[in-house]
């Protein structure tokens, strides 16, 4: 009775899943700029930020901004960004790679 | 299902007849109303893109990938290899193989974009149709155009076609990019070099001085005794200051940037006797890159895309055309605010324009983004400066709300890292839109 009860409920997950992937798709203001340097498969100059949590990611963009963490570019973008944004970002990239292009 | 926002125009397809229209036909003939409508839901939106260059094979990667095969992509290149512009003035100067420059597009078919290898030579906005150079017509829900620049041969007096033979532009890169390097090699000990450069607007705002840079990082290590010169027909230049605190530093004596002010502008060229003409002189060039004026890819004024300056200005939130509807520009051909023309910034504005594209035909409404655009120039094999800035939409353009260039008075380490850098940009780019 219980698995009955829960089905229809992830059933409706599903349909909402199948139906929406076209807003999960389109990624947060600015973040789809990040590839054009960021990649998982980029050289060892540029950091794939695949590897790195939300968290690490906002406290980086954050510490540029700052002028506390050694930048070439970074210092100079991150000023463009809320930290709303930089938030969005980094969530949007950590989600894993089937959400992103 | 997604379903995409209903298209009357969507039910007419390309010639010859595509499945679409087979599928539509049966089901029409059929009169099953029921089956009808699930053919129509599953029609593929129709996205036509023009070029494949940065901007172009990036809108077309991104759409095929995201639009989950609920958008058809149609690629029209007529080249099967792309040779890229960032560092080919490194093969200029002898330090780089033109094959490291060049990508064919395997990995675009495996991504189910249909690539056509001919021309676009037409564009019907109304009929929603581009004609390709055999007379085949593709018929398109939203059509994006990246076609790049063309050089203007009528641009400045004696420079046509037959004189870029003598005085390569090498800023398309390919064969004119080796010409300019034989040209060099050939050159003897002692010989004057000549670079001259247009006014703004033009692809790659600080392409003419890196060419300088490295020319004389080749000139200082080859053939000592020459000197180099740089005809501009502007007075002020991006990166300015670097560049010339690196000439400075690392070739002194050898480079003199000649201002807009100074008569640095040339308004006539003689191919036969490599001589530039300004308004206050001649100047005889044992060597001269003759960079001219240029405008947007030709398929753009056919289209009704292109304005009075040659240039197409957009929505900076889709790209779409400010003339015509269902026509999207990106990359070097638009003129849409601060943002220069770089691979960069096409690279960035294709994968906006796309998401834009798959919003639109899913009926939703299109997200304002911001962009980046990030542009190394190298001065020397281990000296790089750079400049980084984001766009956003402001007042109808894309306006610059962050940024600059590298800084001044940087250690030797500083200026290394970003050649570093350079490299693993065009590396990382190159995967990303080709591999």
């Amino acid at each position: 009775m219980t698995y009955r009860a829960f089905k229809p409920a992830s059933l409706l997950v599903l349909v909402a899943l199948t139906v929406s992937p076209a807003s999960a798709g389109t990624p947060p203001v600015g973040a789809a700029s990040c590839s054009g340097c960021h990649r998982p498969d980029g050289s060892g100059t540029v950091p794939d930020l695949g590897n790195l949590t939300t968290d690490e990611i906002v406290a980086a963009v954050a510490a540029y901004r700052k002028g506390e963490r050694p930048a070439t570019v970074m210092d100079r973008l991150a000023k463009g960004f809320t930290d709303e944004e930089i938030r969005a970002i980094a969530a949007w990239l950590t989600q894993g790679p089937s959400a992103k292009p | 299902m997604k379903k995409f926002a209903p298209s009357p125009h969507g039910l007419r397809k390309v010639h010859p007849p595509s499945r679409r229209r087979v599928l539509l036909n049966v089901a029409a003939a059929s009169v099953a109303t029921l089956a009808a409508p699930y053919v129509l839901a599953k029609q593929a939106a129709q996205v036509v893109v023009v070029g494949g260059g940065f901007a172009g094979a990036t809108a077309a990667r991104t759409l095929a990938r995201d639009g989950d095969g609920d958008i058809a992509v149609t690629l029209i290149e007529p080249q099967t290899q792309y040779t890229a512009c960032p560092l080919s003035n490194a093969v200029v100067a002898g330090m780089r193989d033109l094959k490291a420059q060049q990508f064919g597009y395997d990995a675009l078919d495996k991504d189910r974009i249909k690539r056509v290898s001919a021309r676009a030579t037409g564009v019907d906005p109304t009929a929603r149709r581009v004609t390709l150079e055999d007379g085949t017509q593709i018929d398109y829900d939203r059509l994006i155009l990246a076609p790049g620049v063309d050089l203007r041969f009528d641009g400045l007096r004696g420079y046509d076609q037959k004189a870029a033979e003598t005085m390569p532009h090498a800023w398309k890169a390919g064969a004119q990019t080796l010409l300019l390097r034989r040209q060099l090699e050939d050159m003897k000990d002692g010989g004057l070099v000549i670079i001259s450069v247009p006014a703004n607007p033009y692809r790659c705002p600080p392409g003419p001085y890196e060419r300088a840079s490295l020319i004389a990082h080749y000139l200082k290590t080859k053939k000592p005794r020459s000197k180099l010169m740089i005809l501009d027909g502007k007075d002020t230049f991006s990166k300015q200051k670097l560049f010339e605190a690196a000439w400075k530093e690392l070739y002194p004596g050898l480079i003199e940037w000649v201002p807009l002010s100074s008569g640095g502008q040339v308004v006539e060229v003689d191919a036969a006797t490599k001589t530039l003409v300004t308004d206050f002189g001649k100047h005889r060039a044992a060597v001269a890159s003759v960079i001219p004026p240029q405008r947007a890819g030709e398929i753009s004024a056919i289209a009704g895309v292109a304005d009075k300056t040659g240039w197409c200005p957009v929505d900076p939130v889709t790209f779409e055309s400010r003339l015509q509807p269902n026509i999207h520009v990106i990359g070097d051909a638009i003129i849409a605010g601060g943002m220069p023309k770089s691979a960069f910034a096409g690279n960035s504005q294709a994968k906006v324009c796309a998401g834009a594209v798959a919003q639109i035909l899913r009926g939703e409404t299109p997200t304002a983004q911001k962009l980046i655009n990030t542009c190394y120039s190298v001065v020397a094999p281990v000296y790089g400066i750079s400049i980084a800035s984001v766009f956003e939409p402001r007042d109808g353009l894309l306006t610059e709300v962050a940024g600059g260039v590298s800084p001044m008075d940087k250690p030797a380490s500083f200026r290394a890292e970003e050649a570093r850098q350079a490299e693993a940009w065009f590396e990382t780019i190159t995967r990303a839109v080709y591999g």
